[in-house]
């Protein structure tokens, strides 16, 4: 492939170099999760009264995004790709908000 | 030669000397295994194009059943029960196994490749995979007809389908859900294939606009549809299991289920519509010769349908309970989302402004949808407007709204597609009188059938009901004998497209003396396409380009 | 520059010196080049984990909306369930996608004993996962915890009499502890399937890569399973909090 080539991969936001992770780094990412899966056990049995729920979708989403970015490799690939994965949980919060919009402008809270 | 053919822009080699390609993709390989393994878009194409006609033919039958029985008030043809399992196949048929995958299956999957000058879609395997899947859903969806009908509508409306009804309710819903995969699969490759198949220099605003709207129509195939699948498992557990989901009686909530299946089903409405929206603009260009006026606007006007498809679901469910506060942002948004339809409506208008326009057979059915999904369209936005729609819904207002988006629409573009690509389909051209005839016939017919509806739902006749009282006759006898002339205009062309595929005359590459890339190469195509990947050195529907290289040609060969 | 772009000639493709890539069988012709064959797979493979994520979703609203309207009931519900073996689960479904992870690595370094133990192992947690699932399903049958008409609310309208310490519930409220277990089973159920799935293709994956399909530089198939068995533990990761952990402190 020519230099000219090459550099055009560079810029294109189709295309992503790949990207070898090592076992150390995916052991580090293990840990972390395993980490954060006992933090939310934990964090389950202390009464935070409404924020219970924060903590702990918080923490999922912490995890969800740690494994979508190595071990998934989202950070290493196109923009693309992210921005795939970003129409993917728009999408479902498009749906989510506006459901609820209704549910919660209803009533809310009579039944 | 176009002299031959009077005032038009039909450029067909001398018949006498003109012979088909001697190697194409349709006589490359023989036998029924050939066919049933292939991997070439071209051949999925043909029999995507052989089972959709198959289902709209018998999703047309129960029309024809239809508009007999509500030939009389009385509920005389059949009984009301069977009336309600004859309007159910007929929705469930025409929506999932004839509108969804008929453009995106068989234009689409026939031309996305040839467009942006590939080889092949990027998953052949899966291509064919997607042809089997629909054949299943296809087949399962008979199997409940066959073992004695649904009647939930469409819809699968909640309660009445878990709770109230012993028909076929879960056969049928599997065969939608095994049917949604079908266009999940599709999507999924044409996304693909759009991004990474595309030839040196096909930048995006280089590409044919029916590219850009299959792009749209595919990424709310992959959005929307495993929503309904969701929906649709659970309407089947509920039925099977008594779980309660939907059931207030145990706690659930049947307006869940509404907004589930409409945060599918109103996005659906336009992966029916945008890929037909991309037909018309191929075939206005070429039929004006001109540049699509205000390309990059229609390019994303298809990416704004896409997207604000999913902000407005609710309007179909404005008189069920819902929030008024929310009715009212829904509304405000349904209004939002006419604004693209109407950018492309415009924009196809001022290319025909000025535009040299020949009225082939492809350009009348274009005519045909620009007339039809406008009013359509228009009347989507009374019923979008909240005061409005509480009277109108549930009528046959609403029936004929959407017929004339989809029918008028959808089935038209369709139409219009299949003509101005039969030549490249086959390497030979439909008969032109009879076809204008068709197309006219269907026109005439059409209005004839579904104008009566407006009136009839605007006094307020409800639809799904065998039965109507007597003043309400004589538009439903009209609306009965436009169905007829519309069902003759249908099977016209099966007839005569059939008749041309031996006796048609021979097209050559380019009868239309069209720009895309598809016209460039030999009709029918060759297996692999293209023997020399192309380069696109040009702006998309650029005539001048075209004029230049044909008289190149001509110098070269002569 | 024309060379690279204007490609057509099958024979040059096979060859595929001229990309500076290895030649690999797997190439299929209407690639140019064996990466945008990787790309456009992976791509695909993102594209359909997308649907998944609207699969799910669809449950994830339900569940949101029912947990707003019958809290108390969730919550009850809820704390029947081990967190114990939600846990334990949890983490060995992190391990397996660790492991995968360094098959991915593994293939890309052409070991192939490596990948097929990696491989194994993750096969391996994956069965101990849904074992462990279907001893909690097997409790909630002998429970009568299972919706539909055998559903029995006993236990949460008398808490006492089987000697769990959580306030009655009023009868209405008890009867919506099956729209949890409902969506305890419909999410929990669906992830299960998932992974069964997962489970076939990653036999059919182990058998593969000890002919050393994947040591020679393709790695694809590899590489896009496990984007699809990271998925599926990352819709666990909300699973675990959203069904095990509702309300685990005591009741005041
Ligand atoms: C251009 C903008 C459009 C607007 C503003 C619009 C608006 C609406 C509204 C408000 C309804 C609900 C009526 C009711 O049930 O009370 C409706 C129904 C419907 N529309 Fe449209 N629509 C539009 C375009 C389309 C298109 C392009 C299609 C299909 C290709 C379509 C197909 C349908 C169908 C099938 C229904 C009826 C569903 C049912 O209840 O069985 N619409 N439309
Ligand atoms: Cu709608």
């Amino acid at each position: 492939m020519t230099d000219q080539a090459t550099h055009a991969h560079l810029d294109n936001p189709e295309h992503a170099q790949h990207r070898i992770v090592t076992p150390l780094q995916y052991f580090f990412v293990y840990i972390i999760m395993l980490a954060l899966t006992g933090l939310t056990c934990a964090a389950a049995f202390v009464d935070l009264k409404w924020a219970n729920a924060v903590v702990a979708v918080g923490i999922a989403c912490t995890q969800a995004t740690i494994g979508a970015l190595f071990f998934m490799h989202a950070a290493f690939q196109s923009r693309l790709i992210k921005l795939t994965i970003g129409a993917g949980v728009f999408m479902f919060l498009v749906m989510v908000t506006m459901t609820m919009s209704d549910y919660m402008s209803r009533s809310w809270g009579m039944w | 030669m176009s002299t031959a053919i009077g005032n038009t822009i039909v450029s067909l080699p001398d018949q006498s000397t003109a012979r088909l390609p001697k190697r194409h993709y349709i006589n490359n390989e023989y036998g029924l295994l050939s066919w049933l393994l292939t991997e070439d878009h071209k051949r999925i194409a043909l029999l995507y194009l052989f089972s959709v006609t198959f289902f709209f033919f018998i999703g047309g039958a129960f029309a024809g059943l239809i508009r007999l029985e509500l030939l009389t008030p009385q509920p005389d043809l059949v009984a009301a029960d069977t009336y309600n399992k004859f309007f159910t196949m007929h929705g469930l048929i025409m929506i999932f196994l004839f509108l969804v995958p008929s453009i995106p299956g068989v234009l689409g999957n026939f031309l996305i490749p040839l467009m942006i000058g590939a080889k092949d879609l990027a998953f052949p395997k899966l291509n064919l995979l997607s042809w089997y899947v629909y054949m299943a859903g296809g087949t399962l969806t008979l199997a409940a007809l066959v073992l004695g009908g649904v009647d939930t509508g469409w819809t699968f409306t909640t309660p009445l389908s878990t709770h109230y009804l012993n028909t076929h309710v879960i056969t049928a819903a599997m065969a939608i859900f095994i049917t949604g995969f079908s266009s999940i699969l599709t999507g999924i490759n044409f996304i693909v294939t759009i991004h990474r198949m595309r030839c040196p220099g096909m930048t995006w605003f280089r590409m044919p606009l029916f590219l850009w709207s299959h792009y749209a129509a595919s990424l709310l195939m992959v959005l929307g549809t495993p929503v309904l699948a969701t929906t649709l498992v659970l309407v089947a557990l509920e039925r099977l299991f008594g779980i309660g989901i939907f059931d207030p009686a145990k706690g659930g909530d049947p307006l869940l289920f509404q907004h589930l299946f409409w945060f599918y089903s109103h996005p659906a409405v336009y992966i029916m519509i945008l890929p037909g929206m991309g037909v018309v603009s191929e075939v206005i260009s070429t039929f004006s010769r001109k540049r699509i006026f205000g390309y990059t606007a229609v390019a994303f006007s298809s990416v704004a349908i896409a997207l604000f498809g999913f902000f407005v679901w609710e309007h179909h469910m404005f008189i069920m309970g819902v929030s008024s506060y929310s009715a009212l942002v829904f509304s405000l948004l349904t209004m939002l989302v006419a604004v693209p339809s109407a950018i492309k409506i415009f924009n196809w208008a001022f290319t025909l402004q000025k535009g040299s326009i020949t009225f082939e057979t492809p350009m009348l059915y274009c005519f045909g949808f620009m007339g039809l999904f406008t009013i359509g369209g228009l009347t989507g936005v009374f019923l979008g407007s909240l005061g409005m729609d509480i009277h109108l819904t549930e009528t046959y207002f609403v029936v004929a709204h959407f017929h004339f988006v989809m029918v008028g629409g959808g089935l038209m573009a369709f139409l219009a597609g299949i003509h101005f690509w039969w030549p490249k389909m086959t390497g030979r051209m439909y008969p032109e009188t009879i076809s204008k005839l068709a197309a006219v016939t269907t026109f005439i017919g059409f209005n004839l059938t579904f104008l009566p509806q407006f009136v009839l739902g605007y006094l307020g006749l409800p639809r799904r009901y065998a039965a109507y009282p007597p003043e309400f006759q004589v538009l439903n006898v009209l609306s009965t004998a436009g169905a007829t002339v519309l069902g003759f205009g249908y099977m016209l062309p099966l007839l005569y497209l059939a008749w041309s595929l031996k006796y048609g005359a021979i097209a050559g590459s380019n009868p239309w003396q069209a720009t895309g890339l598809e016209w460039q190469i030999a009709s029918p195509p060759p297996t692999e396409n293209f023997t020399e990947i192309p380069i696109m050195d040009h702006e998309v529907y650029d005539y001048e380009w075209l004029a230049n290289k044909t008289k190149k040609e001509v110098t070269t060969v002569g | 520059m024309d060379s690279a772009l204007a490609t057509t000639d099958p024979a040059d493709l096979h060859a595929g010196q001229e990309h500076g890539h290895v030649s690999l069988p797997q190439h299929r012709h209407h690639f140019e080049t064996v990466e945008q064959q990787r790309e456009a797979g992976s791509f695909g493979m993102w594209l359909f984990l997308l649907t998944e994520i609207m699969f799910f979703g669809g449950m994830f609203l339900a569940y949101l909306l029912y947990r707003n309207w019958y809290y108390p009931a969730f919550v009850v519900a809820s704390n029947q369930l081990s967190v114990r073996i939600g846990t334990i689960n949890t983490m060995v479904l992190i391990t397996s996608g660790f492991c995968m992870a360094v098959g991915v690595w593994a293939a890309e370094m052409r070991r192939r004993s490596l990948l097929v133990a990696m491989l194994v192992t993750t096969t391996l947690l994956g069965v101990l996962f849904l074992s462990l699932k279907y001893g909690e399903y097997h409790e909630k049958y002998e429970l009568h915890h299972i919706p539909g008409n055998n559903f029995n609310i006993s236990m949460f309208t008398n808490p006492a009499g089987y000697g769990i310490k959580e306030a009655p519930l009023p009868p209405d409220m008890a009867q919506k502890t099956q729209v949890f277990f409902f969506l305890y089973f419909a999410m929990t159920g669906m992830h299960a399937l998932h992974m069964i799935i997962g489970l076939g293709i990653l036999c059919w994956l182990i058998s593969r890569a000890r002919r050393g399909d994947f040591s020679a530089g393709y790695v694809a198939p590899v590489e896009n399973f496990a984007l699809y068995w990271h998925f599926i533990d990352v819709v666990w990761l909300f699973l675990y909090p959203l069904l095990y952990l509702i309300n685990r402190h005591p009741m005041h």
